[in-house]
């Protein structure tokens, strides 16, 4: 780093690394420069002139965002000149302005408004008739009402820049600029919604939340996307019980900013009207609407009866529960019911990443390493479908620090705008084919390296080798699929191995053997829809499902148990690279109940003792007995995220993994919560180009 | 899409006019006249010079936009733009247009029904020395008066 410079901004001694900003300078003191199209982590625009600053020795004001900090340099942020000049500004910006503060969307949390106010520019010399222009709808999620827009280029800079898409951009002249839309009259994008939470004014609204509500009239939960495994933290905006927004303005979680369509715009399946409300018992065939407590007795009742005559369980956990849950789930299959047969859909061989790696730490890749880290290998995985936030991740190192990124796929995927090289191969020649860059990695000062479920079992050693034959620091993520496909195997939902991947006292069968045994008594679905691609062997078993929806699962079952989603429930989840976040109730759905208060319920009525079933009280049991999991509690509880290693030691055994596939979920889909979302299906019925088949 | 063979020979004699990997300087001539012989920015067009090119597809709305010389409308055969800047304007431009509105009986940015003229009111053409000043096609006409511009019309017209 360059030797630092002293600078005073507001008669205060500043000491920054030469280049910086002024704007960033003054922020380290505290000092606020008020910006528009100034956006951190973007590349520079000077486009409001909000930002002007006095410098002594200079003939003008200065724009702050532009300007670099220099030795000596005496700068005035508030001085009765620059108040001036930022009242001018903003009287410019009003001038066309429709000012409709009291139904704009923005209201309350909008740039513009809190600047007029700081700088009292109420009054106007103006008398021209304004510009007007009407509002217009780009794609479902996306609408834009030119008349408000303030031209500040934060959209197209985050949508090309960040998202990688540059589908926004700016036209016509003088008083009828404005943004347009990649296609002319419509939007054909990721549509993630970013360009709409940078905005600064009420310009770009979103199709879930226009005209909905008032910022101050919601409460506002902090928790953790549920769809895909990149563990995005995503705020939601609660009215009257029901989630109406999601972001995450406060930069808090893995992902800052970033959130991709799913976790903007993917909560809706929450109030689907086809939302489970009442449990199910099948009577004369039907499946019909009894109370929780006559649900609950005959499960109960088929359970205690088979565990009696030593009959055959069969269960299968969700990748979208809790840790605790999963946690409970595995104890209660195990202990309880006293079956080895657990297992979950698995999308990634992770005990396998962990026994290659057993005995060395400091080896599994956090979010943030890839950010950082000088180079990455991505393996079998187009990582802008299926993990949009990893994706992001390197896309910002590639633009920060112009980290060397290699793909090896099967087909064309979006790295390659940018990446170093880019191979394709045959499906299964994957591990070749990139052992086949080793020259090329070498050069690196450290890589991360990405697997999808192309690599497995044994060619997951293989490939470890061959990282930690290159002489540079490697470290590994395993590509998984869903918010806690990772918790589900920490937790042990495996045939053979416990929580912490502990041998399991007995090792029982897996998912697809599970499916194909036509002698089970119990099969316990939980938060799953096996049944829709694979058909079950037994006739006469006994099944119980606890879903959200009436899956193709739920609708052979015997009972069927309504579910709360993740978003209506507190607990933790760990995502793809380990990191372990926690999860805030949001909404709540009459009718529901926790999967963990169901398993809880449910050991009580079979007079089993397996422990309290709240959720802080199995996660303490879980930081007590998983190893890697005793994260500092702080860390969490603030909506932080801490990394576990949940074995570092050879794993016993790992498993079948001809039984690992990944669903290859798109940036559209997400297994059963995709197709209840009515937002992820009107942006797939008018996909971008990007993603026309 | 395809173009005739001689814009096609154009175009591949244009992009060699370039650096490699600055081709992209090459989209707002391809746009003309592929606009000249298509008639229009229709939105295969649009892709087409954007495959092309490697040009963001929202790069080319940002020209067209900001051009007026691209249209998205379909113009008349004859393309009549008037300048009513301030030059021409202090000469008579402004007379001059209204007199081509009443001439062709339509307003700006407008097609005649035969489809033969279409009229624009436009910002300076450069031509301020010889104020008022008017395009016809590509075609630059100086000291343009109401019977200059009647005479033009019906000699374009004779000679459909
Ligand atoms: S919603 Fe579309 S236009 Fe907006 S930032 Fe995302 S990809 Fe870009
Ligand atoms: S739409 Fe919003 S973010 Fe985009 S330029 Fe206008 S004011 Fe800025
Ligand atoms: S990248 Fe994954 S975790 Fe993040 S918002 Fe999208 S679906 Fe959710
Ligand atoms: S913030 Fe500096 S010019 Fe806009
Ligand atoms: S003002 Fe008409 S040509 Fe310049």
């Amino acid at each position: 780093m360059a030797d630092p410079i002293t600078l005073t901004i507001d008669g205060r001694q500043v000491k920054v690394p030469a280049g910086t900003l002024v704007i960033e300078a003054a922020k380290t003191v505290g000092i606020e420069v008020p910006a528009f199209c100034y956006y951190e982590g973007f590349s520079l625009q000077a486009a409001c002139r909000m930002c002007l600053v006095e410098v002594e020795k200079m003939p003008k004001l200065q724009p702050g965002c532009t300007l670099p900090a220099a030795e000596g340099m005496v700068v005035y942020t508030e001085s009765p000149k620059v108040v001036e000049a930022r009242k001018g500004t903003l009287e410019f910006l009003l001038s066309n302005h429709p000012l409709d503060c009291p139904v704009c969307d923005k209201g309350g949390e909008c740039e513009l408004q809190d600047m007029t106010f700081r700088y009292g520019a109420g009054e106007s010399r103006f008398v021209e008739i304004k510009h007007h222009v009407d509002e217009k709808q780009w794609s479902p999620a996306v609408y834009y009402d030119a008349a408000r827009c303030i031209l500040c280029y934060r959209c197209i800079r985050v949508c090309d820049e960040g998202i990688g898409v540059g589908a926004l951009g700016l036209t016509y002249r003088g008083v009828a600029a404005e943004i347009t839309p990649s296609h002319g009259d419509h939007l054909e994008c990721d549509e993630c919604g970013w360009c709409i939470d940078v905005c600064p004014v009420g310009a770009l609204t979103s199709g879930t939340y226009r005209y909905k509500s008032r910022p101050w009239e919601m409460n506002y939960a902090g928790t953790i996307c549920t769809h895909c495994s990149d563990g995005c933290k995503t705020t939601l905006s609660v009215r009257n019980g029901e989630v109406i927004r999601a972001n995450n303005r406060d930069r808090s979680g893995v992902n800052g900013e970033f959130l991709c369509v799913k976790g903007r715009f993917g909560f809706d399946f929450v109030h689907s009207e086809e939302r489970l409300q009442s449990p199910l018992l099948r009577k004369d065939g039907n499946l019909e609407p009894v109370s929780w407590s006559e649900a609950l007795a005959a499960v109960a009742a088929r359970f205690g009866e088979v565990k009696a005559r030593n009959g055959k369980f069969g269960i299968i956990g969700s990748t979208h529960t809790s840790n605790e849950e999963n946690y409970y789930l595995q104890k209660f299959a195990r202990q309880g019911l006293g079956t080895a047969n657990i297992d979950h859909h698995r999308s990634g061989d992770v005990p396998a990443l962990l026994d290659a790696l057993s005995g060395k730490t400091g080896k599994l890749a956090t979010s943030a390493d890839l950010y950082n880290a000088k180079a990455a290998l991505v393996i079998g995985s187009d990582l802008a479908q299926q993990h949009p936030f990893l994706a992001f991740q390197l896309r910002a190192n590639f633009r920060h620090h112009q980290a060397a990124v290699y793909t090896v796929t099967s087909g064309v995927v979006r790295e390659e705008q940018y990446a170093a090289k880019s191979l394709h191969c045959e499906a299964g020649q994957e591990l070749g084919t990139a052992q086949s860059l080793a020259e090329d990695l070498k050069k690196h000062g450290d890589l991360v390296i990405l697997f999808g479920d192309a690599i497995r079992g044994q060619a997951v050693r293989q490939l470890v080798e061959f990282g930690e034959s290159l002489g540079i620091p490697v470290k590994y993520v395993c590509l998984v699929d869903y918010a806690n496909s990772r918790g589900a195997m920490d937790m042990g939902l495996l045939p053979n191995l416990g929580p912490g991947y502990h041998a399991a006292p007995a090792v029982g069968l897996s998912r697809d053997e599970m499916l194909a045994a036509a002698d089970l008594d119990v099969l316990w679905v939980v938060g799953s829809n096996p049944f829709k691609t694979t058909a079950p062997a037994g006739t006469s078993t006994f099944t119980v499902v606890q879903d959200l929806f009436l899956t193709e699962t739920a609708q052979r079952a015997d009972v069927v148990l309504p579910a709360a989603s993740a978003y209506e429930k507190n607990g933790t989840v760990t995502n793809v690279c380990g990191e372990v976040q926690r999860l805030k109730q949001g909404p709540k759905v009459m009718g529901t109940k926790s999967d963990l208060e169901i398993f809880g319920l449910l050991a009580k009525e079979l007079g089993l003792n397996l422990g309290i079933w709240t959720s802080d009280k199995v996660f303490e049991e879980i930081r007590r007995t998983v190893q890697g999991y005793n994260v500092p509690l702080p860390v969490i509880a603030t909506g932080g995220a801490a990394q576990t290693a949940a074995v570092n030691g050879g794993v016993p055994q790992t498993g079948k993994p001809e039984y690992i596939r990944s669903a290859g979920d798109t940036l559209f889909t997400s297994g059963t919560l995709g197709r209840y979302s009515k937002m992820l299906n009107r942006v797939m019925e008018a996909p971008g180009q990007l993603y026309k088949p | 899409m395809t173009f005739s063979p001689e814009l096609e020979a154009k175009f591949a004699k244009m992009i060699q006019n370039y650096p490699a990997g600055r081709q992209k300087g090459a989209l707002i001539p391809m746009l003309l006249f592929a606009q000249d012989e298509v008639g229009s920015m229709t939105p295969e067009l649009l892709e087409e010079v954007s495959k092309r090119l490697k040009v963001k597809r929202v790069e080319i709305e940002e020209v067209i936009g900001y051009y007026t010389m691209l249209t998205r409308e379909p113009r008349g055969q004859h393309h009549v733009q008037i300048c009513t800047n301030v030059s021409c304007m202090l000469t008579g431009g402004e007379e001059l247009y209204q007199h081509a509105c009443k001439k062709l009986g339509i307003g700006n940015k407008q097609k005649t029904a035969d489809g033969q003229f279409s009229l624009e009111e436009v910002e300076c053409l450069g031509a301020c020395s010889w104020a008022p000043a008017m395009l016809i096609d590509y075609d630059f006409h100086f000291n343009v008066t109401p019977e200059k511009l009647d005479g033009l019309i019906e000699s374009l017209k004779k000679t459909q």
